[in-house]
C-alpha cells in the first residue's frame, strides 16, 4: 500500500500555510529590515548593511546593558526556579499532609497573565503603602524597606524575584511527575547499603532527575530571553534604562518609530535563540522516540 | 528515633504551609482590598475591611470596559483553540505516520517555533498587508499559528503511541486516509486534544504582547490591556483596582480548577518520560 496516498503530507497544509505566514513570514521580514534605515520619519527604506549591529555591539552602550540584562535575568531565574522547583518538589512528595493542595496553590500563579501578576506585586511593592513595606514597617524593621521598583540597586532583583515567584510552580510540578517516575527499588537498596539523605538525593535522585532538569533549563532559558510582560508592567525598563531588556528595548524602538534598529535588536536576540533552539530540537528529537 | 522523624514530619508540613502561604498572601491582600472603601485601601495591609463594600465591582466593570473586553478575550480564545486543534490533529496525524524525509523535516520545522522569538514589527507589516490589523479574524490566526509548535510537540508524541496495527486493519476494512482519520484516530486523540485546547485557551487569553501592537482601538482589547489601561487610569485607588484583578483573574482561576489534570499533563508531557 502507498503511505504517501494514506497518509498524505498536505494534510498538515493548513498548520504549515499558518505558520509560514505569522511566523516565518515575519522572522524572515525582520532579518531584512534590521539592514536598513527603516522608521516612521520617511517611507523609504534604504539598504544601509550592517551599522545598525555596529551601533548595538560596539557603538551606544546603553544596547549592551539591554542584553547583559536579559542574559543576567535568564541566568538568575534559572537558577532561582530549577533550586527553589526542586526544593519544593522534594518536600511535597516527602509524605507531607495535603500534598495536592499545596501543589495546586503553588502552581496557580503560573495560569495567571503576567500582567496580573505585575499588577498584583507593583501595588504590594509600592514604596509608601505597599503590602510589603507596610509590614516591614509594621515589624519595627523600617530598615529593610525599600523603593523595591524605582531604586537602582533593587528595581531587577525585585523583577527577577516576582518572575521567579510566579514561574517555580512549574518548574516544581516538572519535578514532580520526574521525581515520582524513580523506582523506589534504587531508594530501597541504598538504605539497606547505609546511604543517608544527602548521598541518596545526589547518588540517586539528582542523577536520575538529569532529563528533567535539562527540560526546566531549557524552559527557562527560552523564556528568559524572551522576557517582556514582566518587566513591561513593573517597571516599563526603568528607572532609566536600568531594567530594560532585549524586548523591551524593541518596543520602545517601535514605538518612536525606529522599526529598522528596533528589527536589528530581534535579530540579535532571533540568532541567540536560533542557536539554542538547534540543541534543543535535538533534545526533544531523543526524547520523542521513547 | 520515633520522636526525632515525628518533629521532622511536623516541621515538612509546617515548612509546607509556610511556602503555600507565600504564594496566597499576595492574592488574599488584593481580594481582602477589593472590597474595601477608598480611604480604607490607602494602605495595603491584610487586614479585614470595615464593611464589605461590593460596590467596587459594580464601578470596576462599567469603567474598565470589561464587557466588550471580556467578550473580545473569550472569542478570541475559543475560536483561535477550536481551529488549532482542528489543524494540529491533522496535521500531527500525517506527519507522524509519514514517514518520508519532507514529513519529518515539516514536523521539526514547525516546532522550531517553540523557542524563536516572534518578531513583532514585521508581523505589524505582514498583518496590514492582509487587512488583519485590528480585526478578529487577523487575531484569531495569529493566536492560532502562535499555538502550532508546541500543539504539535505535544500532538505528534501521543499519535506516536498508537499502534499503527489499528490504521492496518482499517485500512483493510476498506477505510481511506481521511475516514481512518475521522472514525479511528481522532476519537483516540481526544484527551491530547482537550489538553490542547484547553492549554491554549489560557495562553490566549493571558496573551499581552500581542493585542499591545496589533490592536489599537478600545473595541477590540481583550482583557489584559483593558485591565493594563484602568490600572494607569485608577492606580491612586487600589480598592477598584483590586477589584479590576480579582474580576479578571476569574475566569482563568475557574479553567483552571475544570481542566487542571489537561494543563498540568500537557505541561509536563515531554519532561517526564527519559
Amino acid at each position: 500500500m502507498n503511505v504517501n496516498k494514506i497518509y498524505p503530507w498536505y494534510f498538515s497544509s493548513g498548520a504549515i500555510v499558518l505558520y509560514l505566514l505569522f511566523i516565518v513570514a515575519p522572522a524572515l521580514l525582520g532579518i531584512y529590515y534590521s539592514f536598513t534605515d527603516w522608521n516612521s520619519y520617511s517611507s523609504e527604506k534604504n539598504f544601509i548593511g550592517l551599522e545598525h549591529f555596529r551601533t548595538i555591539l560596539a557603538g551606544d552602550p546603553t544596547y549592551l546593558l539591554f542584553i547583559k540584562n536579559t542574559v543576567l535575568f535568564t541566568l538568575i531565574t534559572s537558577i532561582a526556579k530549577t533550586v527553589l522547583g526542586l526544593f519544593l518538589a522534594l518536600l511535597l512528595v516527602s509524605g507531607v499532609k495535603a500534598a495536592n493542595l499545596h501543589r495546586m496553590i503553588i502552581f496557580s500563579p503560573q495560569v495567571l497573565s503576567f500582567l496580573i501578576v505585575g499588577l498584583v506585586f507593583k501595588s504590594l511593592l509600592d514604596p509608601n503603602n505597599g503590602f510589603v513595606n507596610v509590614t516591614l514597617r509594621s515589624l519595627g524593621l523600617d530598615v529593610l524597606a525599600q523603593n523595591w521598583l524605582g531604586s537602582l540597586t533593587w528595581a531587577m532583583p525585585s523583577i527577577m524575584a516576582v518572575d521567579t515567584w510566579k514561574g517555580m510552580g512549574y518548574i516544581m510540578v516538572l519535578f514532580i511527575a520526574g521525581l515520582l517516575a524513580i523506582p523506589r527499588d534504587y531508594y530501597e537498596a541504598a538504605s539497606i547499603d547505609g546511604a543517608g539523605f544527602w548521598q541518596k538525593l545526589f547518588r540517586i535522585t539528582i542523577p536520575m532527575l538529569m532529563p528533567t532538569i535539562t527540560i526546566a533549563t531549557v524552559l527557562n532559558i527560552t523564556y528568559g530571553l524572551r522576557v517582556f510582560d514582566a518587566v513591561y508592567v513593573l517597571t516599563n525598563g526603568g528607572p532609566g534604562n536600568a531594567t530594560d531588556v532585549i524586548n523591551t528595548a524593541v518596543y520602545s524602538s517601535f514605538a518612536k518609530g525606529y522599526w529598522g534598529i528596533g528589527s536589528a535588536l530581534s535579530t540579535i536576540l532571533f540568532v541567540i535563540m536560533a542557536i539554542i533552539s538547534f540543541f534543543i530540537i535535538r533534545l526533544m528529537n531523543r526524547k520523542v522516540e521513547y | 528515633m520515633r520522636v526525632k522523624k515525628r518533629l521532622i514530619s511536623i516541621g515538612l508540613n509546617a515548612l509546607a504551609w509556610l511556602l503555600s502561604l507565600v504564594v496566597l498572601i499576595p492574592f488574599v491582600v488584593i481580594v481582602l482590598n477589593s472590597f474595601k472603601s477608598d480611604a480604607e485601601a490607602k494602605v495595603l495591609k491584610l487586614t479585614l475591611p470595615e464593611k464589605f463594600i461590593f460596590e467596587n465591582y459594580k464601578i470596576v466593570y462599567e469603567q474598565g470596559h470589561l464587557g466588550g473586553s471580556f467578550f473580545n478575550s473569550l472569542l478570541h480564545s475559543t475560536a483561535s483553540s477550536l481551529l488549532l486543534v482542528f489543524v494540529v490533529a491533522f496535521s500531527a496525524f500525517t506527519l507522524s505516520r509519514n514517514y518520508s524525509k519532507l514529513s519529518k523535516f515539516l514536523y521539526f520545522f514547525l516546532i522550531l517555533g517553540i523557542t524563536l522569538p516572534l518578531n513583532y514589527i514585521p508581523l505589524m507589516e505582514v498583518m496590514k498587508s492582509l487587512g488583519m490589523i485590528n480585526s478578529h479574524v487577523g487575531m484569531i490566526l495569529l493566536y492560532t499559528a502562535m499555538g502550532i509548535p508546541i500543539s504539535l510537540f505535544i500532538t505528534y508524541a501521543f499519535v506516536s503511541n498508537i499502534p499503527k496495527e489499528l490504521d492496518e486493519a482499517a485500512i483493510m476494512d476498506g477505510c481511506n486516509g481521511i475516514k481512518l482519520f475521522l472514525r479511528i484516530i481522532v476519537p483516540l486523540l481526544t484527551s491530547v486534544l482537550v489538553t490542547v485546547f484547553v492549554l491554549n485557551f489560557l495562553s490566549v487569553w493571558n496573551e499581552f504582547t500581542a493585542p499591545l501592537y496589533m490592536l489599537n482601538t478600545v473595541e477590540m482589547w481583550p482583557m489584559t490591556l483593558a485591565v493594563y489601561n484602568f490600572f494607569g487610569q485608577f492606580s491612586a485607588q487600589w480598592n477598584l483596582v483590586s477589584a479590576d484583578i480579582v474580576l479578571t483573574s476569574l475566569p482563568v482561576l475557574i479553567v483552571f480548577l475544570i481542566g487542571q489534570k489537561y494543563i498540568v499533563g500537557g505541561l509536563t508531557s515531554g519532561a517526564v518520560k527519559g
